[in-house]
């Protein structure tokens, strides 16, 4: 056994009895994990080569495939646990940085599952969100310091462009180049259908998407691909990318394989050249620069798009949210440092920024105590899993979230966390054609339509238990919240109370 | 047009320039103003003045002329249309522009043309007649910038980490002293007959516009620094 | 033992008001006979009044009506006021020995007007500088409590049954056009008198019967703007809600009734285009000061009253007329046992307000 051999993680486990030598898991899986013996007339799999994405488990027609975590095992080591043993096996037979995707897997606080809803009793009604009415719309953008009134004493709507949401989630940003077309597409129509948002990301917007533009957001990063004035007008409003939650302080790098013509027509660029987004805007060294950019991009769209600045959670983040509040930022975007990501290095996607919990209640305080938080919109993401998640940031101070892998998950993915390798075997995360297809657009679009309408009837439920019937009163409310298990610090971060005061 | 901008913001100057139906736009009295045509198509815009920051932003097509120096951002993403500058330019000009020209007879601060990039058609240029500060190219996909050093004979005519990052693209120095502290992950080499073919057509522009010696010029080596093809980024990762 | 304003204390309610929109003067028992009525929605933990044109000889000074816990306590504010205001008279509230009503403060009366130079100086508007006074005697001067700010009306409260403190307060000896009154049924004991409602600022006084389930969303919104929710009351966030929107933003009492008590989307999506544009812009622009849970209120304001339910219509309210007279209460019974023949008598819809004012 050389030095480069690392025991594979899984084990992909064929009932011999059951299975047909169909070779349907072969024809599935991307990775060339299955394969068959002729002279033995039995499929055989390389569990090295196994990602366990579920795609040959799920067609396997006679269910005669599964895939379990190996028990070859290292020493027991508490300090050195098998992961950071594997790493550095790896690193040092090739040399290169980790490069890992999606969001950071390990056992971090989560601090959702440690905040507790309240519910009404008996001092006020809870509400039957089936029976009685229950608002979720959601309005984002600035809201002006004065009320103007015309010659007959109405008021003139002096607000500036906003974002309407029918409820208060939208699709993160992924770009077309790390997603497939299909996932755009399905992204686009369920959030015509469900009258919320998606994000285009980074790479451009193509062309059969222009249709959906009032529910596009395009964003603008470092890179600028695909970046012109008709782009900019496309959508409902444009975003700045500063930071990724999984990525602090990070640029991209999409390899020229995964600029195939129709991605390299999105972004912009020669097909197989490679898409670097450096990793600040090199126009935007200082926060006086970030105004520029809101500026130059108002200008650009007559001030009829609202501009948000998306930044990740870093230890500042309270700080740096008040300066974009004050740049001409309409809407601030904060990812914390458990959100996806279609490539990252493995150390800075584990180890650089705060959770979003903790960024968004001091983002959304010192907004307050700075006495702006209503000139600015706050939007979260980075880990929004359920829809208690949503319910628990709103009453922190978050105006709306952002998903991503949530999203994601309801197209087909099963996190196996192999986005950066392009061979993604549910046709998300890869831009080769055969895979691309197995993602059913129909489909996956009433999948994500299916996603939001019961999150939303869940939020409507919890918002109903404690006796709120629009969403606006649920924002900020953070005496409907209360902590488990946290200490005095992190309460007061938080800004709720323990459980039982 | 002529449109006096000294009692005007940057807001209301643009909106004029936005709402003029003349083809021809002259401003007087620029000073500061930003964002000056942004995203601007089919006008030909002369200024008089110092324009501010991020002039011709995601400039789709007009042109326009500068009689004096310019600030930061010229040209940020530009798509399209040309911007002249008689005086100097200051840092990150032509960032991220993706198509058009923006020739300077004076100096050009540092960073220009940070992430150009082309595409099909579009070839964006920048042409620096004095010199260029550093990282210039910083991240280049595409396109050429042309730096001519007019006013400095016997130097290098660029700062440091010139090319850092490249990945497409031409940087073209007129220099007979090879420049220093290049990245391996450039090729730097004397400029051939076929390489000087891609900038004689805009040398002679901008010899037309800024009345230099198109001889002159061209009697000088120039260095051509290009992406080293044994592409370095894939052996950074290890899938994990 | 915890005070009112160290702990969040969740309350149920009677409320009363009547308003003359000629201005007849209405003496101070009428309203008491109409709350007491309503004995059972309240526990004897708070009652309290609100009269308005009681001050007709002090009508351009501000009426402060203070709780203190101590001599020293008065001393400290009464140098504040000095130092701020002219003081125009001063004197002990008259009161009454009522069996039930204990553990009285010192409660005292003054008119003041701002110092003009100290006026000037803070660079404010009038009514604000008198707004932000207030505000500085009840957070820092300890034991001192202004509970009552308002030019020509005045707040009485105490714990104890509303119709004791009426009595307590000797009501029948004053007379004015408006009153409103509140009787509380909090879960638990206020600790002290300034936890009674009505609550006050300047001349808007609020009594409300409800737990409004959007509270925190409300106070933390609304503390942006420089107020301070001491007494964490429903009553409280309201009040300064009113003032920040009436005072500050200038809306009227109709158009803030459309903030705190807003339509549906879906009806308002059924309008016709301009009012549609106006509700989503005052829902939009204001969108932290919807309430929401139940809540029946009376806000009284110089020359007006206005009444109005949450959305969904949770609390129950009733409003009659005879001539002139309007009378608005939690129960009908509450507005017969002092006017048994009105001309018409109603509830109003959930968020429908109900304004009356002085006729011009």
């Amino acid at each position: 056994m050389s030095l480069g051999y690392v025991y594979s993680e899984f084990e992909v486990v064929r009932d011999i009895q059951k299975c047909i030598n169909c070779h349907i898991c072969e024809k599935e899986c991307a990775n060339e994990v299955h394969s068959f013996s002729s002279k033995h007339k039995i499929m055989l799999a390389d569990d090295t080569k196994c990602v366990n994405c579920h795609r040959c488990v799920e067609k396997c027609p006679v269910r005669a495939l599964k895939i379990v975590k190996t028990n070859h095992a290292f020493r027991e080591n508490g300090n050195w646990n098998e992961n950071l043993i594997k790493q550095i096996f790896k690193q040092s037979q090739e040399g290169g940085v980790l490069l890992s995707s999606m969001g950071n897997p390990n056992k971090e606080p989560i601090y959702w599952d440690k905040i507790l809803l309240n519910a009404s009793q008996v001092t006020n009604p809870p509400i039957d969100p089936l029976r009685e009415p229950m608002e979720t719309k959601v309005f984002l953008g600035k809201k002006t310091d004065k009320i103007e009134r015309d010659e007959n004493n109405n008021i003139i709507n002096n607000l500036s462009a906003g974002i309407e949401l029918n409820t208060p989630i939208m699709f993160s940003a992924m770009s077309y180049g790390s997603v497939s077309y299909n996932t755009h597409m399905c992204l686009a129509k369920s959030a015509k259908e469900l009258g919320i948002c998606y994000n285009t990301g980074e790479g451009g917007l193509h062309k059969d998407l222009y249709e959906y533009g009032k529910n596009t957001i395009v964003q603008v990063a470092s890179g600028r691909f695909g970046v012109h004035k008709d782009y900019l007008n496309a959508g409902v409003a444009i975003e700045i990318k500063m930071g990724q939650g999984a990525k602090p302080g990070i640029g991209g790098h999409l390899p020229g394989n995964k600029i195939v013509e129709d991605v390299s027509k999105t972004r912009m660029i020669p097909k197989g050249a490679d898409a670097i987004s450096p990793a600040p805007h090199h126009d935007i060294y200082s926060i006086e620069d970030l105004r520029q950019l809101i500026y130059s991009l108002k200008e650009a769209t007559d001030y009829k798009k609202p501009i948000l600045v998306k930044v990740a959670a870093v230890h500042n983040i309270s700080a740096i949210a008040s300066g974009i509040a004050r740049s001409g930022a309409d809407i601030i975007v904060i990812d914390g440092y458990r959100g996806g990501t279609g490539a990252a290095p493995t150390m800075i996607r584990d180890n650089v920024g705060i959770p979003i919990e903790l960024a968004l209640a001091s983002v959304d305080q010192r907004l307050r105590d700075e006495g702006i938080r209503h000139k600015v919109s706050l939007v979260v993401g980075g880990s929004i899993r359920s829809s208690a998640d949503v319910v628990k940031a709103i009453a922190l101070g978050a105006d709306a979230v952002y998903i991503g892998t949530a999203a994601l998950l309801a197209l087909g993915c099963h996190l196996c966390r192999s986005c950066q390798t392009g061979k993604c075997n549910w046709g998300i995360a890869t831009q080769q054609p055969d895979l691309v297809k197995r993602l059913d657009t129909e489909i996956g679009t009433q999948r994500l339509i299916n996603l939001i309408n019961a999150w939303t009837h869940e939020i409507k439920e919890m918002m109903g238990g404690m006796g709120i019937n629009s969403i606006e009163a649920l924002k900020g409310n953070r005496l409907m919240l209360r902590g488990i298990g946290l200490n005095d610090r992190e309460l007061s971060i938080l800004g709720i109370k323990h459980a039982g005061e | 047009m002529k449109i006096d901008a000294l009692e005007l913001n940057f807001h209301q100057l643009n909106n004029k320039i936005k709402e003029c139906q003349d083809e021809k736009i002259k401003i007087v009295n620029c000073c500061g103003h930003r964002y000056l045509a942004s995203g601007s198509s089919s006008k030909i815009i002369e200024i008089e003045g110092v324009p501010g920051n991020a002039l011709g932003c995601y400039l789709d097509g007009s042109e326009i002329f500068v009689n004096n120096n310019v600030q930061d951002a010229t040209g940020d993403t530009m798509n399209d249309g040309g911007i002249y500058i008689y005086g100097m330019a200051g840092d990150a000009t032509g960032y991220a522009m993706r198509g058009g020209e923006i020739l300077i007879h004076g100096d050009i601060g540092y960073r220009a043309g940070i992430h150009m990039k082309e595409y099909q058609d579009k070839k964006p240029v920048i042409v620096v007649g004095g010199t260029a500060g550093s990282f210039l190219g910083e991240y280049q996909a595409g396109g050429i910038i042309v730096v001519l050093g007019l006013n400095c004979e016997n130097k290098i005519p660029v700062g440091n980490f010139c090319g850092v990052g490249m990945h497409g693209g031409k940087i073209f120095l007129r220099s007979d002293v090879r420049p220093k502290n290049l990245s391996d992950k450039v090729v730097c080499k004397i400029a051939d007959e076929g390489d000087l073919n891609d900038i004689k057509d805009i040398i002679n522009k901008f010899c037309n516009i800024f009345n230099e010696s198109y001889e002159q010029v061209m009697s000088k080596s120039f260095y051509v620094i290009t992406p080293n093809s044994n592409s370095p980024y894939k052996q950074l990762y290890t899938m994990n | 033992m915890l005070k009112e304003g160290q702990f969040r204390n969740l309350s149920g309610c009677a409320i009363s008001g009547i308003f003359s929109k000629d201005g007849t003067a209405i003496k101070g028992d009428k309203i008491i006979k109409s709350i007491k009525i309503m004995h059972d929605r309240s526990n004897g933990l708070g009652g309290g009044f609100a009269g308005y044109g009681i001050y007709p000889e002090y009508k351009d000074n501000y009426a402060f009506h203070v709780f203190y816990d101590s001599l020293k306590s008065k001393k400290e504010c009464e140098e504040f006021l000095d130092r701020h205001f002219e003081i125009v008279n001063l004197s002990k509230i008259p009161t009454k020995k009522v069996a039930s009503i204990t553990d009285e403060p010192l409660i005292w009366r003054y008119f003041v007007n701002p110092l003009p130079h100290k006026l000037v100086d803070s660079q404010l508007e009038e009514r604000e500088f008198v707004c932000r006074c207030v505000n500085k005697v009840n957070t820092f001067i300890d034991g001192a409590y202004i509970f009552s700010s308002g030019k020509n009306m005045g707040v009485f409260k105490a714990v104890g049954y509303p119709e004791d403190v009426g009595e307590f307060y000797r009501l029948d000896e004053y007379e004015g056009y408006c009153w409103t009154a509140h009787g509380r049924y909090p879960t638990n004991t206020p600790g002290w008198w300034g936890g009674a409602h009505p609550f006050a600022l300047l001349d808007y006084s609020v009594v409300h019967n409800g737990e409004i389930s959007s509270y925190d969303a409300n106070r933390r919104y609304i503390e942006m703007f420089g107020y301070k929710c001491n007494l964490l009351t429903d009553t409280e966030v309201i009040t300064y809600i009113f003032d920040y929107l009436l005072r500050r933003k200038k809306l009227t009492p109709k158009e803030s009734s459309l903030v705190v008590s807003a339509p549906f989307w879906s009806t308002i999506d059924k309008l016709p285009q301009n009012e549609k544009e106006q509700l989503t812009y005052l829902r939009n622009m204001f969108s932290g000061l919807l309430i929401t849970g139940p809540f029946s209120i009376i806000l009284g304001y110089e020359g007006g009253m206005m009444a109005l339910n949450d959305r969904l219509k949770l609390r129950s309210m009733v409003v009659g007329e005879k001539d002139n007279m309007v009378y608005i209460a939690s129960e009908e019974s509450a507005i017969r046992v002092i006017e048994p023949n009105l001309d018409k008598i109603w509830s109003p819809k959930g968020g429908e307000a109900v304004i009356v004012e002085l006729n011009k």
